[in-house]
């Protein structure tokens, strides 16, 4: 357990790349495994594997039953991402606005490889900015909440932030984030949403869903640009799965890195490129790997993010994550502050949540 | 080899390393702590249970530590950890040893979807199981611990998990809950019963906790056959009744005492039912506790 931190990303990554090789593994192996791999969210997407190959009745019987129970789970998650997608086109179907679906409801609602066995806690869509506050409106009347926040919050979330605050659905005990755009407004980097917008693909009842390269780019601008990295291996290995997928069908590896110029993302997206590769092994073609380097960033930024990416990514054990792993996690987190919001707004910012936490009442 | 024949330095020892994995029921609970008021305990209920080797797969990594800080000092506190991540609000220290029973029910309750859970009693005679689902507070413990002591064999205090392949009962005996007014009543049922210490104050009152008895623990993988589910209510001084609920209610009432049924959808829908259709279903209103422990005994044992 005292392991390597690679050892541990490792242990994942391969049983996830060669699910066959579990059928050797030792007992500890295996407790090691199904405790790192739940940690990270990928418990699910491994099991949907070992599944589908119809490997189940092969695995150590203390394995098969939480295995059985993470499938039960996911199918669950997926049914009520569904059931909420149709609840929210409902809700909105009066309302003007194409509704985008965005990160695991996209996936799950379009097919696409990473909804296999995967866990989402919340539905996320984005809208125009301008149907906003009739979107809003629209769910309030079909018996979403906005989530309790102080007026602080409230007031961080509308001026600043891509999404308004949570609505909560108390009678199916889900959540709701509207967005309407893929990044921070208080940020560096501003994506223009219109043309996310545009280049949509309609799904069905008026509901759509990023182009290809967009919704790589947009998970890229998550986890690099404003994310933090906890549990980031699942994040990682949707994004590499994506790359597969769309991969093999034509002109997406050539349009991707022009596309992430003109929305600004191509630094977010060369990070992406370079971890799905070094610790996934994706296939990234020769070309696009030299086309990315216009955002390279120097060598001292660059190795700064390769040790802290590789560590803050090592999924936790039973006896919780490392110092290392916690201290880049940490030193992440800042650096996606960072990037969010001007200085100014980042000390008012950290100041505002420092008190709150001293004087919770007050 | 059995928790029992660790001496309490070992058990303290072992928990310390986390070298002490548990078998309970069909799970295996790998637990770590070093309070040692968490291993007396554990040394105390589980005595009987099975210990796994070090080398094998843990369900649940069960932790229970003090939070860090300046706390420590003035107001000692607990945290409970599952898979190394803290899942409640730091408990006072001296609430340790039943945050390792509360924590556990948690595990079970989130993680198991491999079972139909019912939040419900359940004792069994002649591989035919009695189920007592209810909320708390309608004397669902208090029931099940007269059950036990008249020698029905416990499968669970809190926790009915029905195997969705087959519609069978498995076992997962664990040290009974009683609370405020029935620990009296319990303890008064004889010395055969062994108990641990009496906790106040806590959330749901004054807690206390039922040694599991040897057999049960030792029987923990015969499952069992759905027999009867008996809805119990305590009406402090009303009218005693037991009588038949129809299929479809009975449904209804478990489907209201499922812990996840949403979560299997139709697997949940079909295993419920079958439960229902090969269970006699019974309405149990109760003032007089050796009254209703004789009319389900005799329902157990086929007098009735």
């Amino acid at each position: 357990m005292k392991g390597h931190p690679e050892d541990a990303t490792e242990l994942v990554v391969e049983a996830l790349a060669r699910p066959r090789v579990l059928l050797d593994l030792s007992p500890t192996r295996w407790d090691e495994l199904l405790c790192r791999a739940r940690n990270t969210r990928l418990l699910g997407r491994l099991s949907a594997e070992l599944e589908a190959l119809g490997l189940l009745d092969s695995l150590p019987r203390q394995a098969v039953g939480q295995i059985r129970a993470e499938l039960t789970a996911a199918e669950e998650n997926a049914r009520m991402v569904r059931w909420e997608v149709n609840r929210i086109s409902r809700a909105l179907r009066d309302v003007s606005a194409p509704v985008i679906l965005l990160k695991g409801a996209a996936y799950v609602l379009a097919g696409l490889p990473p909804a296999a066995g995967r866990l989402c806690s919340d539905i996320d869509i984005m809208v125009p900015k301008e149907t906003l506050a009739e979107v809003e409106s629209a769910l309030l009347r079909h018996g979403y909440e906005a989530a309790k926040l102080d007026p602080y919050d409230q007031r961080y979330y509308r001026t600043w932030m891509h999404e308004l605050p949570p609505l909560w659905h108390s009678e199916r005990q889900t959540m709701v984030d509207v967005h309407h755009t893929i990044l921070p407004e208080s940020g560096r980097v501003r994506p223009d949403p219109r043309a996310l917008i545009e280049a949509a693909r309609p799904l069905r009842d008026g509901l759509f869903i990023l182009a290809p390269p967009d919704m790589v780019l947009h998970s890229a601008a998550h986890l690099f640009q404003d994310g933090d990295l906890d549990g980031g291996l699942r994040d990682l290995v949707d994004l590499d799965l994506l790359f597969r997928h769309f991969g093999a069908g034509p002109a997406f590896w050539e349009g991707l890195v022009p596309r992430a110029i003109e929305l600004s993302l191509a630094r977010p997206l060369y990070y992406a490129l370079r971890y799905c590769q070094v610790l996934l092994g994706c296939p990234v073609p020769v070309a696009v790997q030299q086309a990315v380097l216009v955002a390279e960033p120097s060598l001292p930024v660059r190795s700064f993010m390769d040790a802290l990416t590789c560590r803050a990514v090592t999924p936790d054990g039973w006896d919780g994550p490392s110092f290392p792993t916690s201290s880049a996690r940490f030193l992440l987190y800042v650096r996606s502050h960072w990037l969010r919001m001007p200085p100014w707004l980042l000390t008012r910012h950290l100041a505002r949540k420092a008190m709150t936490r001293a004087y919770p009442a007050g | 080899m059995n928790v029992c024949e660790l001496s309490p330095s070992e058990i303290r020892d072992r928990l310390g390393r986390g070298a002490f994995r548990l078998r309970v029921g069909p799970f295996v609970a790998q637990v770590r702590t070093r309070l040692s008021s968490v291993a007396r305990s554990i040394g105390f209920f589980y005595g009987d249970y099975p210990l796994e080797g070090d080398s094998g797969i843990a369900d649940f990594h069960v932790r229970l530590a003090p939070p860090i800080g300046l706390r420590h000092f003035y107001r000692p506190q607990v945290l409970f950890y599952l898979d190394g991540r803290s899942q409640f609000e730091p408990f006072p220290r001296r609430l340790a040893p039943p945050l390792f029973e509360w924590g556990l029910n948690w595990c079970i309750s989130n993680r198991a979807h491999q079972y139909l859970i019912v939040h419900s009693a359940v004792v069994e005679c002649s591989g035919r199981a009695l189920l007592l689902p209810a909320d708390p507070g309608s004397g669902k413990s208090t029931l099940t611990a007269g059950l036990v002591h008249r020698g029905f064999r416990l499968l669970s205090d809190e926790h009915s998990l029905i195997r969705p392949e087959d519609g069978r009962v498995v076992p997962i005996p664990r040290p009974i809950a009683l609370k405020n007014e029935s620990i009296a009543v319990i303890k008064g049922l004889g010395p055969e019963l062994v108990f641990g210490p009496t906790f106040h104050d806590t959330e749901k009152g004054d807690v206390t906790h039922l040694r599991p008895f040897e057999d049960s623990v030792r029987r923990a993988d015969d499952t069992a056959a759905p027999g009867f589910v008996v809805f119990p209510k305590f009406v402090r001084g009303g009218n005693h009744r037991l009588e038949p609920v129809a299929k479809a209610a009975a449904m209804m009432e478990l489907v209201d005492n499922c812990i996840n049924y949403g979560v299997l959808g139709s697997a949940g829908y079909r295993a419920l039912a079958r439960l229902v259709q090969e269970s006699v279903c019974l309405a149990l209103d109760f003032d007089d506790l050796p009254r209703a422990l004789d009319e389900l005994s005799s329902l157990l044992e086929g007098r009735a």
